[in-house]
């Protein structure tokens, strides 16, 4: 017992809920975005294994470094990425209040954790000594001005309305009143926007906009490397989207579905499932966004932002406060 | 904000064939743009000088993949004007079907790049399954869907026959459907709009200084149309407009081609409804007279000049192609001068570049 109980941890953070499943689950939203918007541009879209076929194929190609490149530096970061990511997986709760890892203050952590691929692909266009590298990184700096305060503060406005900065109790308070949707629907509109910015999805894929700056800061990047990158990122959209779906879904919550507490497993089981669709929910709606748009302009992006979420958001955090106030 | 220096070309995801642009941007503005040319030059002018009449029309043919007929049936009317020879009026009829209908695909297809430059792929995909349609009538009429091979010296290669005609009529239906449907995407959708509007402003004197031919010097409104200036094959029998715009940017330009798009149907219509009986060729002399002429077209993306020089022999001693994107390029720097980095790539694709037709 005493020798299960340590291997415990490891199996978390490595197996399950930990990388092993991000990674798999990472697999299945890009396969579910990719047909989503195949469907919805009239094309036929890929079969189910194509995201993982492309991975194991960009794993096995040559794995270049460009000659001026800082070498350390350009190994470390993807791995820097993914691991941020992963890290801020393991405080998503996905299937019951009781989530081992939770602590006061992790809605904090997440959003910090999440901030970091914006960082790496800024690293990663500093130290290339491609053009492209340095207009996607100047891109992607001031993109992060316009959507990362109101993203940060959607996420805490359902803290503000609970009066807690834990998503264990953000699910509890769910469950016992309404999800966050209804009672704060800005700061979910807000929240599911930035996440588009913080993906770098069409229309906010400006810092590697393909036919303008070719890959952005990600341009010279091969091989391990690039698959790294592209397994943060789709492991990215896996947490922001599971976020947002446990912040503002009532995450394992369903209404009309009770989960049986005498079986902890079962129940369990059910709430992880209702929580994966209403993660995939969130996806659905990132990939019709997709499909709706086409690129803005940085500058247009930017002001875009303080008009249509800066704003709002403000407006959404003031009710907060008034009406908690009285 | 320092400056950087970076390629666009000749390998670049923007471009669809090679060409190279050095764009010098401060910060997100551009400053300097230098271009070069040349990377798909084929020699195909000098080629045609060992090559007979036939075999030169041919590989004329092959200038361009998408324009292709405009090449092809401009050098046969080169070669018939010297010869003086007299083409049937079935055969005038069919070369404006074919013309038409290329005009059709070529700006359909311009439409999905155009969509695909500014990010907005969904309309790029609409837009390319449409053009399926009419790639389908050309396949259905000449039995290929790029380089048709229709006119010859003397008229035309393939008739048409009542089927063929319904089939056409059929098509022609689906695809004046599907173009109101784009006029309404490109001018209302409202991300599109803020990429194109305002952006790869070119004046009206610019257009004319410039020289700008086609929907670029028409989004300009310069009312000017080869069609409509010198009138050959079946064009003085049909009825068309002239669109222009007077808005100089790139939606401008877009709203020209959607529009002659609609126009190229209703020729396309009229072809079909007023074809005349008779034979659809006369046999031509191999070996031309002595002489020298220049003919025009209005190809899809611009006026298509062919000078040709014959020396009596079945050679000819001088083939000069002046294609519209090579009178386009001027335009197109004037356009990129002092723009947003982010709008170089839609600014060069708004004079639907050619640059297998550039460079020959």
């Amino acid at each position: 017992m005493d020798n299960a109980g340590s291997l415990m941890p490891l199996f978390y953070v490595l197996i399950f809920p930990g990388f092993a499943f991000l990674v798999a689950f990472g697999l299945l939203v890009d396969f579910f975005d990719r047909k989503v918007v195949a469907r919805l541009q009239n094309r036929q879209g890929p079969p189910w294994y194509q995201p993982l076929a492309d991975m194991i194929k960009l794993l096995g190609k040559e794995d270049i470094v460009t000659d001026h490149a800082d070498r350390g530096i350009v190994n470390a970061i993807p791995l820097f990425g993914l691991a941020a990511v992963a890290a801020a997986f393991l405080y998503v709760p996905l299937w019951n209040a009781a989530w081992p890892f939770s602590f006061t203050g992790d809605i904090i952590v997440i959003v910090y954790l999440l901030t970091i691929p914006a960082f790496v692909l800024v690293l990663l266009g500093w130290y290339s000594p491609n053009p492209f590298g340095s207009l996607g990184t100047g891109r992607v700096i001031t993109q992060l001005f316009g959507y990362e305060v109101p993203f940060t503060l959607a996420l805490l406005t359902p803290a503000i309305v609970a009066q807690s900065w834990r998503l264990t109790d953000l699910l509890t308070y769910q469950a016992t009143h309404f999800w966050f949707i209804l009672t704060t629907p800005i700061a979910f509109y807000v929240a599911v926007v930035a996440l588009v910015g913080k993906l770098e999805r069409i229309p906010f894929d400006i810092p590697h906009a393909e036919t303008e700056i070719v890959e952005g800061p990600m341009t010279e990047y091969t091989g391990r490397k690039l698959a790294l990158l592209k397994m943060m990122f789709q492991t990215e959209m896996v947490v922001g989207s599971a976020l947002i779906a446990v912040i503002f879904l009532g995450g394992p919550h369903l209404p009309g579905v009770t989960i049986p507490i005498a079986s902890p497993l079962i129940g369990g089981l059910i709430g992880f499932i209702i929580t994966v669709v209403k993660t995939l929910l969130i996806v659905f709606v990132l990939s019709v966004i997709k499909a709706l748009f086409s690129r803005l302009r940085i500058e247009q992006m930017v002001s875009w932002c303080l008009n249509w979420l800066a704003i709002p958001i403000l407006v959404q955090v003031l009710i907060v406060v008034v009406i908690a106030s009285r | 904000m320092g400056r950087i220096t970076f390629p666009i070309g000749p390998q670049h995801p923007a471009l669809k064939e090679p060409e190279s642009f050095r764009i010098t941007a401060e910060g997100e503005r551009v400053v300097d743009v230098d271009i070069r040319l040349g990377y798909v030059h084929r020699s195909i002018e000098a080629s045609c000088i060992h090559r007979n009449y036939v075999r030169g029309m041919y590989l004329c043919e092959r200038v361009c993949g998408i324009c292709s007929h405009s090449h092809n049936n401009t050098f046969a009317r080169a070669v018939e004007s010297l010869l003086q020879l007299e083409v049937p009026r079935r055969a005038k009829f069919i070369r404006t079907l074919v013309c038409e209908l290329e005009r059709i695909h070529s700006h359909l297809l311009w439409l999905g790049v155009a969509a695909h430059e500014v990010g907005f792929d969904t309309l790029f995909m609409y837009v390319w399954r449409d053009r399926e349609v009419v790639m389908d009538m050309l396949e259905t009429i000449s039995g290929n869907r790029c380089h048709y091979g229709m006119s010859t010296i003397g008229g035309v290669k393939f008739d048409l026959t009542p089927e063929i005609i319904a089939k056409c009529k059929e098509g022609l239906d689906v695809l004046d459907e599907r173009t109101e449907y784009y006029q309404k995407v490109a001018t209302e959708e409202g991300t599109f709009l803020k990429r194109v509007e305002g952006v790869g402003i070119l004046t009206e004197q610019q257009a004319r200084d410039l020289g700008a031919v086609g929907p670029t010097t028409r989004g300009s409104n310069v009312p000017y149309d080869a069609r409509r200036a010198f009138p050959h094959d079946a064009y003085p029998e049909v009825e068309f407009d002239v669109i222009t715009s007077d808005l100089c940017d790139v939606l401008g330009r877009t709203i020209v081609r959607v529009l002659e798009t609609k126009q190229s149907v209703s020729i396309c219509r009229q072809v079909l409804d007023k074809l005349p009986d008779g034979d659809i060729q006369v046999r031509a002399k191999p070996r031309v007279p002595e002489g020298e002429t220049v003919v025009r077209y209005e190809a899809p993306r611009g006026e298509l000049i062919y000078y040709m020089r014959s020396d009596g022999s079945d050679k000819p001693a001088r083939v000069k192609v002046r294609t519209p994107s090579l009178a386009n390029w001027p335009a197109a720097i004037a356009m990129l001068e002092g723009a947003y980095v982010a709008d170089v790539p839609i600014s060069i694709a708004s004079i639907d570049p050619c640059m297998s037709c550039t460079d020959r």
